[in-house]
């Protein structure tokens, strides 16, 4: 009797998440149909202009997704090289003494809050960037892009050594037996052998900078731009949603509607990504 | 430690110490390695066979604080493959080793036995192809395996994956082979199979392996050598180690009586 009482409570702990997530998915979109009642999807995926306010307002999302991938493929640019060669560093390099320090100033990286590194973007990158890229503007997409690059990874690295050091070690050492350096090793034989947890690495990298709002809201300027050029400012779905949300738009307007529309795109965004991650992992462990 | 092996040696180990930080393991061993023959280690758990057998290729150094002492000298240019002025990579390039558990890397059946031979910067194609290929047949793996040669080596059986280690470490024609209890983790079939193989390749190379399998080393090796406790109790010609022990503490072990 008594387990069967413990049994429901586990069951009911693990619907709860189960129900909150459906709920935030059913929300979303009942929302954003209320939104796309009043705008039209075709209008909404290919127009060129996101201006909502105004007076005349235009509701192409565009502007929005290139903004948001151009600071995401920066960040990856950034994080992904990085944290992979730091993950080799920790994983097959480092002494235990090293290792002892990195780790927890690596994972401290990723506690500083997000505000902090906005700001370390806009008033200390941002400057300096200028010095070498004169027509740089104050707000633009390479410096937070750069930020933000520097902030997940940790989430890279971390994730990615794991993977490398469950790497059994007489796989290692037939790779050494057989007279390879360290460096042949950890190239052609561990990266190859933790591969479904480098991409995981990557994929939790790729959503995390996907959906940071704080550093780009701060530096990367609020201005919906279809472009890809990072020296110019942009904005990015999180960024919009959280400046309209701060704004004081009426509930139940069209304008209120956007958020529910950029939520939505956002969410398809990184939906797709685990979607891609997940099959990319089944397809790695069939090869295993 | 008597009988020098009559056949010219291709290794010498001289007054060998090793020690894992603090705590010795090997105590002050020697033993000649005929040159394509097989020599066998034999001895109860933790008696340091295995710890012996890798120091041959100096598996040791990739693990801080473990330290040689002695020499052993290998020929003809009678380097002494434990100084540490010696590159343990040039030794590892000279002495091959399969390894108690198959331990295949995550790549095609051709691209682990190539991998030697391409950590080594050889590129070209049709010479790998050779090479893999000779391997292969050495390791009397390729009727098995040629229409699948680009499959991922995981997809063999563990008989297979341990006939494809030995090819691996043939590939680049070692001057020693070592084979850390090589069937351990086999069955029978798979096991007489590694052992006709290894009785095979000492034609062609020399080879000193480590068992806890008495009975294999008695069928395939040419000289045993009894360790226990770090030490080298007793060495001779195989067939005398088992029929005529000189050591007492030899034929306790070898009649089952400890162990």
């Amino acid at each position: 009797m008594k387990e069967r009482g413990i049994e429901f409570i586990l069951l009911l702990s693990a619907l709860s998440s189960i129900f909150i997530t459906l709920s935030i998915v059913f929300i979303l979109l009942y929302e954003a149909l209320g939104f796309f009642k009043d705008v039209s999807i075709l209008e909404f995926l290919t127009g060129k202009q996101w201006t909502p306010l105004f007076a005349q307002p235009k509701f192409g999302i565009l502007p929005l997704v290139a903004g948001t991938l151009l600071v995401t493929g920066i960040a990856v640019a950034v994080a992904l090289p990085i944290g992979l060669i730091v993950a080799i560093y920790l994983s097959e390099y480092a002494p235990f003494r090293i290792k002892e320090v990195a780790k927890p100033i690596l994972e401290l990286l990723a506690a500083v809050p997000t505000v902090v590194y906005g700001y370390f973007a806009l008033l200390f990158l941002t400057p300096i960037l200028q010095k070498f890229i004169p027509n740089l503007s104050g707000f633009n997409a390479l410096s937070p892009g750069i930020i933000m690059g520097l902030m997940i990874i940790p989430y890279v690295s971390s994730v990615s050594e794991d993977s490398m050091k469950a790497v059994p070690m007489h796989i290692r050492e037939g790779s050494y037996a057989m007279g390879a350096t360290k460096f042949q090793t950890a190239f052609k034989v561990i990266i190859p052998s933790a591969f479904s947890g480098i991409a995981a690495a990557f994929i939790i990298g790729i959503s995390r900078a996907i959906g940071e709002t704080m550093v780009v809201a701060i530096a990367a300027g609020m201005m919906p731009n279809l472009t890809l050029n990072p020296l110019e400012p942009i904005q990015t779905l999180t960024a919009y949603i959280v400046g309209v949300s701060l704004g004081d738009v009426p509930h139940g307007t069209v304008e209120y509607k956007t958020i529910f529309a950029a939520g939505i795109t956002l969410f398809f965004m990184t939906l797709s990504l685990n979607i891609l991650g997940f099959w990319f992992r089944r397809k790695i462990r069939e090869v295993y | 430690m008597s009988a020098i092996p009559s056949s010219p040696l291709k290794a010498e180990v001289k007054k060998l110490n090793f020690y894992y930080n603090l705590v010795q393991a090997l105590n002050d061993v020697n033993l000649p390695i005929a040159e394509k023959r097989i020599t066998a280690l034999i001895g109860p758990s933790g008696c340091g066979k295995t710890t012996y057998l890798r120091c041959f290729n100096r598996m040791h150094d990739l693990y801080p604080g473990n330290r040689y002492e002695g020499e052993i000298i290998l020929y003809p240019d009678q380097l002494n493959i434990i100084s540490p002025k010696v590159d343990p990579i040039e030794v590892r390039m000279r002495i091959s080793m399969v390894f108690q558990k198959p331990n295949p890397f995550p790549k095609t059946v051709f691209e682990n036995v190539a991998y030697g031979l391409r950590v080594r910067g050889e590129a070209r194609r049709n010479l790998l192809e050779e090479k893999v290929e000779k391997a292969l047949k050495q390791a009397a793996l390729w009727e098995e395996v040629k229409d699948r040669i680009h499959d991922l080596a995981f997809n063999l059986s563990g008989g297979q994956q341990q006939r494809l280690c030995i090819a691996r470490a043939l590939a680049t024609n070692p001057e020693i082979l070592l084979f850390d209890e090589p069937t351990s983790a086999l069955d029978p079939t798979a096991t007489s199979k590694i052992e006709e193989l290894i009785m095979q390749l000492k034609k062609e190379v020399t080879i000193i392996i480590v068992t806890h399998n008495m009975q294999q080393a008695a069928r395939v090796s040419d000289y045993t050598a009894f360790m226990y406790l770090g030490e080298i109790i007793e060495f001779d010609k195989t067939d005398k180690v088992f029929t005529h022990p000189s050591i007492r503490l030899t034929e306790e072990y070898i009649t089952g009586r400890f162990g």
